[in-house]
């Protein structure tokens, strides 16, 4: 099975990375860009696993609940 | 008294936090990462550095070093633990200190002298120190933003877990003064049982007058003086 996983900085929290990039666009000649913001996607391959427990990894190690939110897909393997 | 300095695979401060702890006279040893147990210490310092590259997020994977476990134990017994810079990550990322630290809101990497405020001097890392103090003590990081949410820092706040604030030169917690973009100024905090101490300033790299200031002595030997008491009564 595979997991994909994306992890966004909240809503709340700054994310610098994202208004740099923003600026960079709009000095690349797209100046409508309203905002950009940059989270992470992961791909997690495994022979097989639950999906509560991937829940648990996502909130304990894949992302920081204080700071981010993540949204977890579950893909069996095509046969 | 014996200091554990913990070191994970991309520490860079701990022959620094070493050799201050060496020149107060203290019995220092470093406690490799995958150690299970620290319990034999009087005193735990994470230093700073970028363990495991800061993959993921800073501290990240190093709070789930086999070592953690036990640090994470001793402090709930009330054993002092000292995290500077990326050992403050660690803390947050251990849940043994509320919050995060995220990027700097400038994007840079900043490694220079700033001014930090004592806030609270009711705690063992701070007690030879005197309210309103202003000490000049580098920093040197790229994610040291500290946030938390609003309850949050109300709580730390009326629990008078903040223990240093940046400041300009007169002692005022202004936005210019503010290196990083942290909220309220924050530049360190403890735990509610105030014997977790977490700050991104290096206190460690401020010890030696050729280093150009020993500001930072003053929170080691508080320990050291906090820790002598215990023993003595």
């Amino acid at each position: 099975m595979k997991a994909t996983v994306i992890v966004m900085p909240k809503k709340s929290v700054l994310d610098p990375q994202g208004v740099a990039v923003r600026d960079a666009i709009r000095h690349h000649g797209i100046p409508s860009v309203k905002a950009v913001r940059i989270g992470k996607f992961m791909e997690i391959e495994l022979e097989c696993g639950d999906e509560a427990q991937l829940h648990e990894l996502c909130r304990d190690l894949l992302s920081n609940p204080v700071i981010e939110d993540y949204t977890l897909e579950i893909a069996a393997d095509s046969k | 008294m014996k200091a554990a300095i913990v070191r994970f695979p991309g520490s860079n401060c701990d022959q620094d936090c070493y050799v201050a702890l060496r020149d107060l006279g203290v019995d220092a040893e470093y406690v490799w990462h995958k150690e299970e147990s620290v319990a034999g210490y009087d005193f735990i310092v994470l230093p700073g550095g970028f363990s495991y590259g800061d993959y993921l997020r800073c501290g990240a994977i190093a709070r789930f070093s086999p070592v953690m476990k036990s640090v994470i134990a001793e402090a709930k017994q009330g054993k002092p633990v000292l995290g500077i810079c990326n050992g403050f990550q660690i803390l947050c990322e251990a849940h043994l200190l509320p919050g995060a630290l995220v990027r700097n809101r400038s994007l840079h990497f900043i490694c220079e002298h700033v001014r930090v405020r004592v806030e609270n001097t009711s705690t063992l890392f701070t007690a030879g120190l005197t309210p309103g103090r202003v000490l000049r003590i580098p920093i040197a990081h790229g994610e040291g933003n500290y946030v938390a949410d609003n309850e949050t820092l109300r709580g730390l706040e009326e629990n008078g877990q903040i223990i240093l604030r940046y400041c300009n030169e007169a002692g005022e917690a202004t936005d210019a003064a503010n290196p990083n973009g942290a909220s309220d100024n924050i530049a360190g905090i403890c735990n509610r049982e105030r014997n977790v101490f977490g700050l991104m300033p290096h206190p460690e790299r401020a010890c030696d007058e050729r280093l150009g200031s020993i500001d930072g002595r003053a929170i080691f030997e508080s320990v050291l003086a906090s820790l002598g008491a215990k023993a003595a009564a």
